[in-house]
């Protein structure tokens, strides 16, 4: 029964491939959307915060907070309010992707060594100079590792929106009576494979980031 | 085989408004009447069976976790396969995990908990093998010297110092149960998940009890939240001597 689900799954594949595509296209539209919103708002105000040192009980509890939000509870108060749909989603993808954002590019700035902020402070930078040329480059790796929890998160959570009309791979899924549940597995391999991407992608950009501010001595 | 949400229907659709009161019918977001009417039939019993689910799958989440971890830990030939076993099944999204767990476990708690364990195994396990590889070696090396054995090695001292990770461990593992458990309501007739789902397939969407459900939903991983970090401050109170 098991093995046979995985067989349907990958027949389903080359027979609904433009489906497939297509839904992908919306999973990646939504997620996107969402995580340039969060972005936009989690990182002036996260870098700020870590800059000044201070926020370090807005830091922790946002991200505790984050973590708390049942995604089913959010989106379905989401449509109460906002009526079934795009905007919906993307407002609740926003609210669960600026917790690791906004803790991560906290720490990633406080975290820096004090002594190189002191040093390019003495240098005549100013406090925008010294964000964008020391602090921030030297964090780079801790931010990205939480865009890269973020981007996850926001494409698993994607297929929840599918159960209501928020269309996507999520939309498969909670379609079993006309997929299949082949169809259902199939695009739950494509969800993992897309998540997998983004973080693979990220990681590469990571990596290079920390191979950058690696010490040459 | 199709589910009870799968089947689109067949489950209670409208709730029994009874007689509709003046807010009722306007739809209000917070109708009292409606509130202290069916908190006792509808939001009390599936509260209480968020709880249950999830202390449930966090239980055994958690003893088969530290099982995996003591092998884990003890021969790291087997970390990675364990560690890649428990990163696969966090990475099948929990709407497709549950229908996929249909054939053979059928519409069951059974099923629901199946996956809510298997996703508690990457946070748990992760957690316990980090926070056992992360005791010093001149602490183990000063444990040898004061003549321990391995075992009496794993449990007054490595154990001791794990503690604080595994404690973040179970917290993250129970709020993100509570709310994956909202999906079951997907398949079957359970936790906080039912009635949010059942205000949403109302034909104008109920208000009052998307708001009830999904708020007590946040309200109890908040809960849950704090009161695991209370709990992790009082059992490992060194901690806080940093």
């Amino acid at each position: 029964m098991v093995s046979s689900t995985f067989v349907d799954a990958f027949r389903f594949m080359p027979d609904h491939a433009s489906l497939l595509l297509q839904k992908t296209g919306e999973t990646a539209e939504l997620a996107f959307a969402a995580l340039a919103i969060a972005l936009l708002i989690a990182l002036p105000l996260g870098l700020w915060l870590g800059h000044r040192h201070r926020g370090l009980l807005l830091a922790l509890s946002v991200s505790s907070l984050g973590r708390s939000l049942p995604s089913v509870a959010l989106i379905g108060l989401g449509i109460g309010i906002l009526g079934v749909g795009f905007w919906n989603n993307t407002v609740a993808l926003v609210v669960l992707a600026i917790p690791p954002i906004l803790t991560n590019a906290y720490f990633a700035v406080e975290g820096v060594d004090r002594d190189a902020v002191e040093a390019a402070r003495g240098m005549g930078l100013t406090e925008m100079q010294i964000l964008a040329r020391v602090e921030l480059p030297l964090g780079l790796p801790l931010l990205l590792a939480g865009l890269r929890i973020a981007a996850v998160f926001v494409i698993a959570t994607a297929t929840i929106a599918g159960i209501f009309g928020g269309g996507g791979l999520g939309d498969i899924m909670a379609r079993q009576v006309t997929y299949g549940l082949g169809g259902v597995f199939a695009a739950a391999l494509w969800v993992a494979a897309l998540a997998l991407l983004a973080a693979a992608a990220i990681g590469l950009v990571q990596r290079a980031a920390s191979r950058r501010m690696a010490p040459r001595t | 085989m199709t589910g009870w949400r799968v089947a689109g229907g067949g489950g209670p659709v409208i709730p029994n408004y009874g007689k509709p009161s003046a807010c009722i019918k306007h739809n209000g977001w917070f109708c009292t009447d409606w509130l202290t009417k069916h908190w006792g039939d509808t939001l009390q019993p599936a509260l209480v069976q968020h709880i249950q689910l999830t202390l449930i799958a966090v239980g055994i989440g958690f003893a088969i976790s530290f099982a995996l971890a003591l092998v884990g830990f003890r021969w790291r030939l087997f970390d990675g396969p364990f560690g890649g076993f428990t990163d696969l099944l966090y990475a099948i999204p929990s709407l497709a995990l549950f229908q996929l767990l249909v054939p053979l476990t059928g519409l069951t708690v059974t099923t629901v908990e199946i996956a809510l364990v298997s996703y508690t195994l990457f946070i748990l396990y992760r957690t316990m093998i980090a926070g056992l590889r992360s005791v010093p070696a001149e602490v183990l090396e000063s444990a040898r010297g004061m003549g321990l054995t391995r075992l009496q090695t794993f449990f007054r001292v490595e154990l001791p110092l794990a503690a604080p990770a595994i404690l973040a461990g179970v917290r993250i593992a129970t709020v993100a149960t509570i709310s994956i458990a909202t999906v079951a309501a997907f398949l079957i007739q359970d936790g906080l998940g039912a009635p949010i789902f059942d205000a949403i397939e109302t034909p104008d969407l109920f208000k009052t009890e998307l708001l009830a459900a999904g708020g007590l939903a946040i309200l109890l991983a908040l809960t849950a939240d704090v009161l695991l970090a209370f709990a992790q401050r009082r059992l490992t109170p060194w901690t806080r001597l940093r």
